[in-house]
């Protein structure tokens, strides 16, 4: 029986009860909501007069109604140690999401951390420490004591490459400005620390250094250009599952024409029609079917690719718009570079240097070296020729009158994570610079992203270019000391078996040591602990809001507190800046991630003063912070661009709406914002000139990717799915969720599941060289034989286990293009013998 | 009794064609208006009215027969589905009732008879009745509000609870 709340009424908000802005704390869209409090002895009425919508409750809301919340929308929390009821719901005043709550942010408020409603009760209250043979709890001052001395001590004997850092660089949940300059300050300020990696993948990269090497900046439009494209390109993403407010807010209303009269109003010397939409993916989304739905049949171009060919595509596409003369002769003669550069020797194989894998040139060498006929290009990929020059005639062919089509481009992880990320990514780029699709209304070439944005850091130049593979170094056996900030590697990495066995491995020889020594004395626990480390050993520090799963390894965990939880700064895909407000405690003894990191910074000073060391111990000042802005000012203020013109007080007055950075100045109490990046022609290069890359196809670019391809019977594509945030870290504790997905599901062809004689819920083993892993069959009449799609980071089968170790030249992951076997395991279990197994795709008959 | 869901999947598409907000209930169902009486001191839960929304005489096979519940302002519909399905009742096990007001932001559903679904105009969320109403996909939070039913020997079909919150009222009878 599908899981039900069993909840037929609710608490009403009162009249004055306080009310907090809030941006969602999940995805990239950044939906605009307020948290409702007021105290658990007290409620609203149904009378208009009693309730903060001034409405009379007593009768049946119509549809879109701002009057009612759902129970996943409400808890009791605390405040100032008081419990208050809580409502957590969508703001329709927002521009970003017009009061629409997705499945993820609208259980924001059922997420909170609870103790009247028991819920989140997974949620770290305490510094954790290793000590008789568990996880036990312990104070701040003693939890950061152990930390800095065994790190201080690793540091002194092996140099600061000793130190392996894991840290998030997003925003939202507990990122933010505030937190990702806490602990850049710590790492890459106060320290130098070369051996990092972000919280998704191996390394200290970017995912899209080709447009920023192109100098075009990955989030250069704003939403609204959604509703203004003659013709949107999705490009490796599923928007209603993974952007959904995004979508549905501002994409559907131009496939459903009803943005005509905004076009029409923008810009009025053009004709203007409903969107149509090219869809690239190898996979029937149900955004495709929603795209279907919405514009016709006629107006979606699904272009279902082999999987890893969308380099041979773009290339195809950019040539043939070429070839057409469907350029923008003016803005690739103002913009770009008009001198071409020569051609790496080894070209294309391998670019000048791994750090620089492209070939960086002007227009001219660019047609020249990504020049690919339709046929060919149809035979890589598997498309037809004639739907290839559809795809090229819908985004480049002049309007009538010869105006000038506007398309936008939106990419995500099916490139991002895919075949030969950097020239991929440079040839789609291409194909916005030649049409002259970039700072103008209706286009943009952008990255539609996948969590928040908040960064601020001092430079990481340090680290250089590749950057360090952390995680094949950390199973090469490097490394004294790792500090992990809500990073879980055991459900979000490629190899991750690999990793996990031997992370375990080097972690239980320091917990055996340990194991041997009276936790009180604390010079005996220091020394075995550096024993271990000398003996391959691995020291895990885990900061996190949870116990993750790569915690399990750890011998410290640290608490953290959450978005709202903590006042915090972050962006979304347009690069609007919000300030969710603190409505909430944190859990405990939980602190801002920010406040941990000055916290250990200090530490380390103090106990390299005691180390005789004071040189270096002077090097951790400057992190006197009280509280969260304290860091915001010293972060943010000083270092981002635009930051002098952004206070508290300022983006508390600017609601949910915000800006969008970077800010320019401060106008009437407001912040003065950017609407979209490179409107005047100006680019991000030295010169202000964007590049074009020479990007010839190259074939499965990452090492093992063709061996994998060629042993294993099935593709196993992967990507998120509509209902779980992230890797399922609040997710795994809601009834609602794990309702529905107990395992990660496999999608199937039905002639496949008949002869691995498979039924719906089947759990199956997913199987490769690299590793094994488990879901759940999900019959899927539209997958296509040979090919599956995989949740992913899931708890209880994680996808990442059969991700070999390969990347490219810059270390990013290539997750996409992952081929195995498959075999049963066992029958559904019966938690998913109640689960239905109908198709996703919403239909009207 | 007799009128039939066509009207709400006919709302539905007209819905989905103009793609603006519309009242989710009132006069979409009219056919029940049980009398209820209010508790005078609040209770943990709501009590629930035993109403009677039809005979299962009425019902066929896939056909939504249109009720109203637990008020007149709360569309819904029976079903019969022929196979014994979580929370149905009768002889068979396969009479069930739904809300038909999408949990997510009020929109109409529809039904499709085609694969045993109900279907959202408002953003595509979908609710399988064979599985306790479970949302087979969508952006609604809460699975489809399922009501408690009753058959009696007459063959009555009475509802007397509902599972979930129902969208656009903060309790579920008003
Ligand atoms: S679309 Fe994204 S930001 Fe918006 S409510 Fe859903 S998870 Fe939150
Ligand atoms: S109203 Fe039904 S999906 Fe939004």
């Amino acid at each position: 029986m599908a899981y039900k709340r069993q909840i037929d009424r609710l608490p009403i908000i009162p009249a004055d009860a306080k009310k907090h802005n809030v941006t969602c704390h999940y995805c990239i869209v950044g939906c605009g909501y307020h948290a409702y409090t007021w105290p658990a002895n007290k409620q609203g009425g149904t009378d208009a007069a009693a309730n903060v919508f001034g409405v009379d409750l007593s009768k049946q809301q119509e549809a879109e109604t701002v009057a009612w919340y759902a129970p996943s929308m409400y808890n009791i929390v605390k405040q100032n140690g008081q419990d208050v009821h809580i409502v957590i719901k969508p703001d329709r005043e927002c521009e970003v999401n017009s009061g629409l709550g997705s499945v993820r942010g609208a259980r924001m408020g059922e997420s909170r951390f609870s103790t009247a409603r028991s819920t989140q009760q997974q949620r770290l209250t305490d510094p954790m420490v290793w000590r008789y043979g568990q996880m036990q709890p312990t104070s701040w001052d003693d939890a950061l004591d152990l930390v800095a001395r065994v790190t201080a001590a690793v540091v002194k004997e092996q140099g600061e490459d000793g130190l392996f850092v894991s840290m998030f660089d997003h925003g939202g949940s507990a990122g933010g400005y505030e937190n990702t300059w806490g602990t850049g300050k710590l790492y890459f300020g106060a320290m130098k620390i070369k051996n990092v990696r972000i919280h998704n993948r191996p390394a200290y990269n970017s995912e899209v250094h080709a447009t920023r090497d192109m100098g075009v900046g990955e989030l250069n439009n704003c939403y609204e250009d959604a509703e203004l494209a003659d013709t949107i390109v999705a490009v490796g993403t599923n928007p209603l599952e993974t952007q959904t407010n995004y979508f549905l807010n501002h994409w559907i209303p131009n496939l459903r024409g009803t943005s005509v009269d905004k076009k029409k109003a923008q810009l009025p010397d053009e004709p203007h029609a409903a969107a149509r939409i090219i869809i690239i993916d190898p996979r029937r989304t149900v955004t495709v079917n929603a795209a279907e739905m919405e514009a016709g049949k006629d107006n979606v171009l699904h272009l279902a690719l082999n999987s890893g060919t969308d380099l041979a595509l773009f290339n195809a596409i950019f040539t043939h718009i070429v070839e057409q003369g469907w350029t923008d002769k003016d803005f690739i003669q103002a913009s770009t570079i008009a001198t071409g550069t020569k051609r790496p020797d080894l070209y294309p194989a391998r670019g000048e240097a791994d750090g620089k894998p492209g070939h960086l040139t002007n227009f001219d060498g660019a047609v020249e070296g990504c020049k690919i006929s339709l046929e060919e290009a149809a035979k890589i990929t598997g498309l037809k020729a004639e739907d290839i020059a559809k795809a090229a005639e819908w985004i480049a062919k002049p309007k009538d009158g010869g105006k000038r089509r506007r398309t936008m481009i939106g990419y995500e992880k099916g490139l991002i994570w895919g075949n030969d990320n950097y020239r991929t990514n440079g040839a789609l780029v291409n194909i916005a610079l030649a049409t002259g699709n970039i700072g103008r209304p209706g286009g943009g070439v952008v990255r539609l992203g996948g969590h928040q944005e908040g960064y601020v850091r001092p430079s990481d130049a340090h680290v250089g270019r590749p950057a360090a593979y952390v995680d094949k170094l950390l199973i090469e056996g490097k490394g004294g000391v790792h500090h992990v900030w809500a990073c879980d590697h055991y459900k979000t990495t490629l190899n991750a078996l690999e990793f996990k066995r031997n992370y375990k491995h080097r972690t239980d020889i320091v917990k055996d040591a340990m194991n041997g020594v009276p936790y009180g004395d604390r010079d005996g626990m220091v020394k075995a602990i550096l024993g271990a480390i000398k003996a391959g050993g691995l020291f895990s520090v885990d900061v996190d809001i949870i116990p993750s799963q790569i915690g399990q390894a750890s011998h410290v965990w640290l608490p953290a507190a959450e978005s709202g939880e903590m006042n915090l700064t972050s962006m979304n895909g347009e690069r609007r800046m919000r300030l969710t407000e603190r409505y909430m405690d944190p859990p405990g003894n939980a602190k801002p991630d920010c406040l941990i990191a000055a916290g250990l910074a200090q530490h380390m000073e103090r106990v390299l003063r005691e180390m005789g060391d004071a040189k270096y111990a002077d090097q951790f000042k400057g992190f006197d912070w009280q509280t969260e802005e304290d860091a915001f000012k010293d972060g943010y203020q000083k270092h981002a661009g635009g930051g002098e013109f952004v206070t508290y007080e300022t983006l508390r007055a600017m609601g949910t709406n915000g800006f969008q950075e970077p800010a320019t100045a401060v106008k009437d109490g407001k912040i003065v914002g950017t609407k979209r990046l490179y409107t005047d022609g100006v680019f991000s290069g030295e010169d202000g000139k964007a590049r074009f890359m020479d990007a010839p196809w190259r074939g499965l670019q990452a090492p093992g990717k063709e061996e994998q391809k060629a042993k294993h019977a099935f593709l196993i594509n992967n990507g998120r799915t509509n209902l779980v945030w992230q890797n399922a870290f609040l997710d795994q504790d809601s009834d609602f969720v794990m309702d529905r997905w107990p395992y990660p599901f496999i999608e199937m062809n039905l002639d496949d599941m008949a002869s691995l004689k498979l039924k719906a819920g089947d759990l199956v083993e997913v199987f490769n060289d690299a590793g094994s892993t488990q879901a759940m069959v999900y019959p899927t009449p539209t997958a296509r034989k040979g090919e599956t799609f995989m949740l992913f980071a899931f708890p209880t089968g994680v996808q990442g286990n059969v991700i070999n170790a390969g990347v490219n030249e810059l270390v990013i992951p290539n997750y996409k293009q992952t081929w195995a076997d498959i075999r049963k395991i066992a029958d559904a279990p019966e938690v998913t013998r109640s689960l239905t197994f109908k198709s996703p795709e919403y239909r009207t008959s | 009794m007799s009128k039939k869901c066509e009207k709400l999947v006919d709302i539905g598409r007209r819905q989905f064609l103009r793609g603006t907000g519309i009242v989710a209930a009132g006069g979409i169902a009219t056919t029940i208006a049980p009398a209820q009486s209010k508790a005078a001191t609040p209770l943990a839960r709501v009590n629930y009215p035993s109403s009677k929304l039809g005979n299962i005489k009425d019902l066929k096979a896939d056909a939504p027969f249109d009720v109203a519940y637990p008020d007149a302002d709360a569309p819904g519909v029976l079903l019969k589905l022929g196979k014994k399905v979580p929370g149905g009742a009768g002889p068979d096990g396969d009479v069930v009732g739904f809300s038909t007001i999408c949990p997510h932001k009020g929109f109409p559903l529809s039904y499709s008879a085609a694969d045993r679904s109900f279907n959202c105009p408002g953003h595509y969320s979908r609710f399988d009745p064979e599985a306790g109403g479970q949302q087979i996909w969508g952006q609604a939070t809460q699975n489809l509000p399922q009501y408690a039913l009753r058959i009696d020997d007459k063959g009555d079909i009475y509802a007397e609870g509902v599972d979930e919150l129902l969208y656009g009222r903060l309790s579920n009878v008003l």
